[in-house]
């Protein structure tokens, strides 16, 4: 760390800190909790596009299904669909899918020619057809049960924070199916490859009631942290809150929100230092030397598809514990508010933004973009008031001013192609 | 009489429906795998310049429909496209020259061509959501049916009827036209032959006297051209908003590399392959199955094999089958 980082470092904290003071320390505590979150993301996707080259553009299926691991994990079950059985036919009718697939790759191995293709036709397409038959009545059975409350297996009632780790894992299995199958061929196909599982990983979280509600969305997923009606119940902590002049109520939305920061910061700090590690270990300097040159790196006997493949799982395994942590913040999983553009490209103007390659600028990028994106809307809003402020009402007037909301995008744009285009190796660059 | 009643239904529902679609898939991954051939990136803005095009499409019919022109039968759009080719290929070669001209001097990386077209989307996307907004708009007009499924009922005492929507007859034949003409252009003109003598064999091609710059402005234009069109038939077919026009994206590059990037004819194959696929896997074959099949064997469900919010999925897996398969698609694309 050079003095000219602690200093962008310093004036993006001082920054949060000007808008608690001149707003409200709840926002600015929100825009920290989700810098924090944001830091994490950009570290996970840095490893893919800075150490290794790998451009994915599925970030939002990766958070989406960290996202899924509190639901899983922390819920309480659903135990009437269990003793009913609905829930085990489920489960036996996935593996069932799942072990189709495992014959129809271990036959597409085994076998050669037109034995293989009909094989694997008859394997798959049988597969498919029994799957369906053991699924589809037990999907039934289980988003029959109180639909208006469940209609989902639920979980496994287990502390959250076991799920974080646990969205990595999810997350890091659907980057292993992707990387077995685009990794290896050139490099606009992994581009093409993730953005199609991100669309489908969301489609899925959103029509799939059985697993997670959804778009009738979960809510109170069970917290790490007290909740604010027990603090302000709690007389000792309206206390210890009067004690420095502040009510109840906003000392106790600041106390959770500062515990979460805690968190966060304990997962932050902890991942910086393992891809600081990385980065300057034999292993870091292999995954630069291929990314800068594939063919010398393979000469030199490194096998660059392998380890394209372990970097792409890591990173994608740090986004999924990101989605996680975002849903544990939330309390909630929302399916319908994973936004492409909101989770993968803004994760992307992080990073490049930053500085590609080093860890320390895509945690940069992440807090000073979602600042941005948090505050370039009411900066829209002034602006178009400014702007038309001069003008008659009319439709032109109130069109205007109905689009600042879409000055996030365009602005987004902008910086990442002008940081492109000028300073390509980002705020804090690469050593 | 069953079986008729069958075929009427295949077509009403599958046929042309997926003949349609296909044909608006086609003509988008034209143009990302023209852009691949000439650029050598596969260009993520595809989808908004789509968009965008529509967009303005839309304004200039809005603009004649005030001004009281209409062109009878046919809806007025087709009419506003040229202005709106004209608008976007003007936009188009604006970001060439503010964007992609640079990088392309540097001779960039593809992957950073790639990131640079998504911060191009990402502008458009916000331009288009900024001019138009982002709700739904319906901007067909004229006759709604060539062939409305009540009469057709009438005339041949069918109990199925046979729905041909006027815009889905545009669309065949407009991406027909659109194709051919495109097919001439390459073929036969010097600008079309230059144009694939640089995709094949770039130094080759500079060493003969061919300007780079006036190739690839060519190929933005058409490229323009055909996204405008595509994405107008898609908005006079359905419907326009800007966020489906960018979930397009992923069947559009699914064609194109189903058929082989930088191969045209394979895009057109790729195109149709996926939206027949799409609509065979997300049809309710029900109906068909029951005129088709006799009365013990029909089946007691939708016979749906998959739910239509996993039409996605559908052009997904085909990606990936020929990627693991044939990577280079099935009409011998540029590279792996």
């Amino acid at each position: 760390m050079n003095p000219r980082n602690i200093l962008l470092f310093a004036f993006v904290a001082a920054l949060i800190v000007i808008e608690g003071m001149t707003a409200s320390w709840n926002t600015a505590l929100g825009i920290l909790n989700m810098g924090l979150i944001s830091a994490i993301l950009a570290l996970g996707v840095n490893m893919q596009w800075g150490y290794a080259g790998l451009f994915n553009v599925g970030v939002v299926g990766f958070v989406a299904l960290g996202g899924l691991a509190p639901v899983l994990v922390a819920t309480p079950p659903v135990t009437e669909v269990w003793t009913g059985g609905g829930a085990y036919r489920l489960i036996l009718g996935l593996l069932f899918g799942v072990a189709v697939i495992a014959l129809a790759i271990a036959l597409n191995k085994r076998l050669a020619g037109r034995n293989r293709a009909v094989a694997l036709l008859v394997v798959l397409i049988g597969g498919f057809f029994l799957f369906r038959a053991v699924f589809d009545p037990a999907v039934e059975v289980v988003e029959a049960f109180k639909p208006a409350t469940y209609s989902n297996i639920g979980g496994l009632g287990l502390p959250v924070l076991l799920a974080w780790p646990v969205g990595g894992i999810l997350a890091a299995g659907a980057a292993w199916v992707i990387g077995k199958t685009a990794l290896g061929l050139r490099s606009d196909y992994l581009a093409i490859a993730t953005l199609g599982i991100g669309e489908i990983i969301i489609a899925v979280m959103k029509n799939e009631d059985w697993l997670a509600r959804g778009v009738k969305n979960v809510i109170s997923i069970p917290r790490p942290v007290p909740y604010e009606v027990d603090l302000q119940a709690d007389p000792g902590f309206v206390e210890w809150a009067a004690g420095f002049g502040v009510d109840p109520v906003t000392a106790s939305t600041i106390v959770v929100k500062l515990l979460y920061a805690g968190l966060f910061t304990v997962v932050l700090l902890a991942l910086i230092w393992a891809s600081q590690m990385a980065l300057n270990s034999p292993w870091g300097r292999m995954m630069r030397a291929i990314r800068d040159n594939e063919t010398a790196a393979e000469a030199m006997g490194k096998d660059v598809t392998r380890r394209h493949l372990q970097v792409f799982i890591l990173g994608s395994a740090v986004c999924g514990l990101a989605g996680a942590m975002i849903v544990t913040l939330d309390s909630q999983l929302t399916p319908g508010t994973y936004n492409p553009l909101r989770f993968t490209f803004l994760v992307w103007v992080m990073v490049i933004v930053g500085g590609s390659g080093n860890n320390w600028g895509a945690v940069l990028g992440g807090f000073l973009i979602w600042y941005l994106w948090i505050k370039v809307e009411p900066w829209g809003n002034q602006l178009m008031d400014l702007i038309t402020s001069g003008m008659a009402e009319g439709a032109l007037k109130s069109h205007l001013k109905d689009s600042a909301a879409h000055m996030r995008l365009l602005t987004m744009g902008l910086v990442l192609l002008l940081v492109l285009r000028f300073s390509p190796r980002g705020l804090i660059p690469e050593r | 009489m069953d079986l008729l009643n069958a075929i009427v239904a295949l077509l009403n529902f599958v046929v042309i429906p997926a003949t349609s679609y296909g044909a608006q898939l086609a003509l988008g991954a034209l143009g990302v795998t023209l852009i691949y051939g000439i650029l050598r990136f596969s260009n993520f803005a595809h989808g908004d310049t789509m968009a965008f095009g529509t967009a303005m499409v839309i304004l200039v019919t809005w603009a004649m429909q005030a001004m009281g022109i209409h062109l009878g039968p046919l809806p007025t759009a087709l009419l506003a496209l040229p202005f709106g080719i004209a608008l976007t290929a003007a936009l188009v070669l604006g970001t060439d020259r503010a964007v992609y001209r640079f990088y392309r001097r540097q001779k960039a990386a593809p992957v950073i061509l790639v990131i640079v077209s998504m911060g191009v989307m990402f502008i458009m996307n916000g331009v288009t959501r900024f001019i138009i907004g982002v709700d739904e708009i319906r901007f067909d007009d004229g006759a709604r049916f060539l062939i409305n499924a009540g009469d057709f009922k009438a005339a041949t005492g069918l109990a199925e009827g046979l729905a041909f929507r006027s815009t889905q007859a545009l669309t065949i034949v407009t991406a027909v036209i659109v194709v051919a003409a495109l097919f001439w252009f390459l073929n036969k003109t010097r600008t079309g032959k230059s144009m694939r003598a640089y995709s094949d064999n770039e130094d080759l091609a500079l060493l003969s006297g061919i300007n780079p710059e006036r190739v690839v402005a060519v190929t933005w234009i058409i490229a323009a051209g055909l996204a405008t069109i595509a994405g107008t038939l898609y908005g006079l077919d359905k419907s326009f908003k800007a966020f489906n026009y960018f979930q397009l994206l992923l069947p559009i590059f699914a064609s194109a590399i189903v058929g082989g990037l930088g191969s045209p004819l394979g895009a057109i194959a790729g195109g149709f392959l996926i939206a027949f696929s799409e609509v065979g896997f997300t049809y309710a074959w029900k109906k068909v199955a029951t005129y088709v099949l006799p009365e013990s064997l029909a089946p007691d469900g939708l016979a749906q094999l998959l739910s239509t919010d996993y039409k996605f999925a559908v052009s997904f897996a085909i990606l990936i089958v020929v990627l693991l398969f044939k990577p280079t698609g099935l009409f011998k694309g540029k590279s792996v």
